[in-house]
């Protein structure tokens, strides 16, 4: 069997056919991703116990006639900010090199409920904080297209294990991009749903008003198959939407025709002309499909990164307080007191980009500064979020870039968090909106680099953002095989 | 100069995070650069704006509570088993009051 060119589709029916086990697929699967992970290091562990008794639940269910579920035998690498029963979870963090958790997400237990074999835990910017993976307690990963070159944060190792093929699909984490951008970086699918439509139950949190789980894929069909299994209402999240889940999977039906796609013109200015010429192409493809595309504005984009910057930091200095030396795994061995416990604890456990966002977090919300900062941006988050609601009175969705550019060297950016920060600005406006968006490869630079381009709808309708995308990757693979 | 050396002394005090010399003059050249940037929301006259705490969607008011019904706890062991320190069920700090 090869793979890497596995699909969620292609596995089943090789289980259905009796052509391999599911035992069998894990256990060629993580020979596989063993093989090939020091290429990337995009995995932190892997996890053959549990995927192997994954793997057998799906035979005997075969075995004894049933359905084996909608992932049933599927590879998949599970972000290492989402905790995993029995597996070390660290977060990228060396606070929780050792911290093992006793419990599943629900993200997690859903996606096994459905068949799914998890290979092992992906590598991440510490806390999903940065955009380019190098943040990570546990060394940067590299871009399987490009190893000088960053694979995209904060989810970059999902993404890379993706694009590498040692796993199917994978689960990602998006505060302010960390699905889209690095799937945009590999040349993979990134979904971030609508907030409220994946239970965060067992995701690490960051920033609770913007976190997400969200699926990456090597096809759109299978990143909305994965949704499906992972999305709706749960009782350990008081956040997640009692809302029914459509079968995206089903819905794809190719004919887009008569849509209306607007393109935010704030969003097309600052692109490298590479970059700027792929999503241009993008559009007229989506245009000759049948698309009736329309200029629009989202005037208060130039004031997305502030507001962000603000509002996510301030979350998370509140959010990683807990990290205090007492519950969890690590705390400093140089410590008469207890506060001298909870300052160097800190101190010695947090990298760099982590302390500078709780400095910042912290800052904006001490006294005399949280109207002048964090209600300031809470009002103008509500601003953009209204620029959105307006536009999607007049377009069924948005098509946009993903980044400014693709996929830098590594070490690049490092010395400069405004200039990292500056970059996160077309996708972090959908997180404070909290609308589904999601990343889709439309072509690569003449330097080889994938460029993804970004598909925008109204909350709770994932289904018109993948259907768009769908058809718009089969255009191109129907083209690809004409030449 | 939008932060001084002291206010980020204080800032990391109110955080409880250790910052050793170097940190604390990287991020107040940071935070510095940061905080000019975020002045640009100035720009924009909010004064008839409602601050927005979260995204919404529809539903009855009591839609995101769970229902009422006891499940198994945790349980101490499985709580306990990652502190760094723990003894007789309960997590263990540094001494905090003096006899």
């Amino acid at each position: 069997m090869d793979i890497p060119s596995l699909t969620i589709d292609s596995i089943r029916e090789g289980l259905l056919a009796r052509r391999w086990s599911a035992a069998e697929l894990a256990t060629e699967a993580l020979r596989f991703a063993e093989a090939e992970n020091p290429k990337t290091n995009a995995y932190l562990r892997f996890s053959p116990e549990r995927a192997l008794a994954a793997a057998r639940a799906v035979d005997e269910r075969i075995a004894r006639g049933e359905d084996p579920g909608a992932l049933a035998g599927v590879p998949v690498a599970v972000k290492d900010v989402i905790v995993t029963r029995g597996v070390r979870t660290t977060c990228g963090s060396r606070l929780l090199a050792n911290y093992v958790p006793p419990y599943d997400a629900t993200a997690v237990e859903r996606l096994e409920a459905a068949g799914g074999v998890i290979v092992g835990k992906t590598n991440c910017d510490e806390f999903a904080m940065g955009s380019s993976n190098e943040n990570s307690a546990f060394g940067p990963v590299r871009n399987p297209v490009a190893p000088d070159r960053v694979p995209g944060g904060s989810s970059g190792g999902s993404a890379a294990a993706v694009a590498q093929g040692t796993a199917v699909v994978a689960l990602g984490s998006d505060t302010g991009g960390s699905v889209r951008q690095p799937a945009s970086f590999c040349g993979v699918v990134g979904v971030t749903p609508t907030y409220g439509r994946v239970s965060r139950y067992g995701l690490t949190a960051f920033a609770s008003s913007l976190d997400h789980i969200g699926p990456l894929a090597r096809t759109v069909k299978d990143s909305a198959t994965l949704l499906g299994v992972i999305a709706g209402r749960d009782p350990c999240d008081s956040t997640s939407a009692p809302i029914d889940v459509p079968d995206y999977a089903a819905a794809l039906d190719r004919n887009v025709k008569g849509l209306k796609l607007g393109l935010p013109r704030e969003y097309l200015k600052d692109l490298t002309s590479e970059s700027g010429d792929l999503i241009g192409r993008g559009v007229e493809t989506l245009r000759g499909l049948g698309c009736e595309v329309r200029d629009i504005s989202l005037p208060n984009t130039d004031y997305a990164v502030a507001c962000y910057y603000i509002i996510a930091t301030a979350e998370a200095s509140s959010n990683l307080a807990r990290y205090d030396g007492v519950r969890y795994t690590f705390r400093s061995a140089h410590s008469e007191t207890l506060a001298d416990m909870y300052r160097n604890t800190r101190g010695e456990g947090f990298g760099a980009e982590c302390k500078r966002r709780i400095m910042l977090g912290t800052y904006v919300l001490s006294a005399g500064y949280y109207d002048a900062y964090y209600l300031k941006a809470q009002k103008v988050r509500a601003l953009i979020a209204g620029d959105f609601r307006k536009a999607f009175e007049q377009v069924d969705a948005i098509v946009a870039p993903v980044s400014p550019f693709p996929a830098f060297k590594l070490g690049e950016k490092v010395d400069d968090p405004l200039a990292m920060y500056l970059s996160d600005i077309y996708t972090i406006t959908g997180d404070l909106a909290g609308i589904p968006c999601m990343s889709v490869p439309c072509g690569r630079t003449a330097g080889g680099l994938p460029v993804g381009m970004q598909i925008l709808t109204r909350h709770f309708d994932e289904t018109t953002m993948f259907r768009l995308a769908d058809a718009y990757e089969q255009t191109l693979a129907n083209a690809r095989e004409q030449n | 100069m939008k932060i001084t050396e002291k206010e980020v002394r204080y800032v990391a005090g109110l955080a409880n995070l250790n910052l050793s010399e170097d940190e604390v003059a990287r991020f107040q050249a940071d935070l510095d650069e940061i905080l000019q940037h975020i002045d640009k929301l100035n720009e924009i006259d909010t004064s008839a704006v409602e601050p927005m705490a979260q995204v919404l969607f529809e539903g009855e008011e009591t839609g995101t509570l769970r229902a009422d019904v006891p499940v198994p706890p945790l349980g101490n062991e499985a709580a306990l088993a990652n502190a760094p320190q723990s003894g007789a069920g309960y997590f263990k700090v540094p001494k905090v009051i003096e006899r």
